[in-house]
């Protein structure tokens, strides 16, 4: 069993909006300041819950595009919310909320579906569950670091349809600061090129010097002169442009249901380890 | 229905546990597969939320919430394992 690191104890934080800005055609980039915020790993998610006046709450769970130092010294929290057409939080989040507004979000939430760099790692000798904890202290605090080694030096292959590109910007921030060798690719499914998330980030990421490589597969509009036809991504192209097993990476995915089971179940036929492969799916269509 | 996987769990039981539930692992009473529960398969609907092992399909755990009162069945699981820190 693959250990997990150690991430800052999760509790209700008042929330306030800092900044609400255009991220695609359909989503917004959020800037919150938590009051509280015990810093948070790269890949774990958190609740927000709007109540209304009548005291009735709706509750949903967002990726954390940021990752930051847990030793509680910066509240800042980013996030990137698509609009669900019909939906009772997300149409709030991305066309009403404005600086100065304020919620509660619960978080940071969920050790499975993290990366941290090998600095990070502990020594544990060749057991892989060696010196893995799940929790942080109960105040959460400086205690990132646990990643046992017999994965911290596995390359990592990051899968992503639409949205579900949220987690990966912070992994691949967490990454290039800490300057970690661990070969990274990131697989990202878009519809459109107005669709790409933080395309800017991934732009300075791809040219920073720890070691990252962007694969872009459009599905109904590419840009002009891109190689290939917008397509949905099949077998073969997956094939083609991830880490192949034989280099035993670490593989996450995340996206919609049917994107993410469609992915994971052509891995395995790849020949990839069912252990290997962590998927977080978001529900969608 | 839509479903999601464990994951989604985390921020439901972490109000009732002092540790993560998503990446202690569970032994299913169905089929015996040892997993962790942010692997499991989870249905969530207003009356509650089904967890179900992705091996077997047999219900793990269930959780119903109401106002104040919370319900949490772990039917289907016979032993959990927990790290500690």
């Amino acid at each position: 069993m693959i250990g997990r690191p150690s991430v800052p104890r999760s509790g209700w934080h008042p929330a306030t909006v800092v900044a609400n800005t255009p991220e695609t055609t359909t989503a917004a980039r959020l800037e919150l300041d938590v009051e509280g915020w015990p810093g948070n790993a790269a890949g774990q998610h958190l609740d927000v819950r709007l109540t209304a006046p009548d005291g009735y709450t709706a509750t949903r769970s967002y990726s954390i595009a940021s990752a930051g130092p847990a030793t509680g010294d910066t509240t800042r929290v980013v996030l990137a919310v698509d609009r669900v057409p019909d939906g009772e939080v997300s149409p709030f989040l991305v066309d009403v909320a404005r600086a100065g507004d304020r919620f509660e979000v619960h978080g940071p939430l969920g050790a499975f579906f993290v990366w941290q760099p090998a600095a990070a790692a502990v020594s544990g000798g060749a057991e892989v569950t060696g010196g893995a904890d799940v929790a942080g202290g109960p105040t959460g605090g400086a205690d990132v670091a646990a990643r046992p080694v017999a994965e911290a030096t596995r390359p990592v292959q990051l899968i992503a349809g639409g949205s579900g590109v949220v987690p990966f910007v912070a992994m691949a921030q967490a990454h290039a600061d800490a300057d970690d060798a661990t070969p990274f690719r990131l697989l990202y499914s878009v519809r459109t090129p107005a669709d790409v998330f933080f395309a800017p980030e991934f732009e300075r990421l791809v040219a920073a010097s720890a070691p990252f490589r962007l694969d872009l597969v459009y599905t109904r509009e590419a840009p002009a002169g891109w190689p290939t036809a917008p397509a949905r991504i099949t077998r073969e192209a997956l094939a083609e442009a991830v880490l192949p097993a034989s280099e035993t990476p670490l593989v996450y995915v995340c996206g919609s249901t049917g994107f993410v089971e469609r992915v994971a179940s052509w891995l395995i036929e790849l020949g990839h380890d069912a252990r290997a492969i962590r998927t977080e799916r978001f529900g969608g269509t | 229905m839509q479903h999601l996987d464990g994951n989604a769990l985390a921020g439901a039981l972490a109000e009732f546990f002092s540790f993560d539930v998503t990446t202690a692992i569970a032994r299913c009473n169905g089929c015996g597969a040892v997993d962790e529960f942010a692997r499991a398969i989870v249905f969530t609907s207003p009356a509650g939320t089904v967890v179900r092992c992705n091996s077997c399909d047999h219900v793990l755990a269930t959780l119903v919430e109401s106002g104040d009162r919370a319900w949490l069945g772990f039917s289907g699981v016979s032993a959990i394992e927990v790290r500690r820190g």
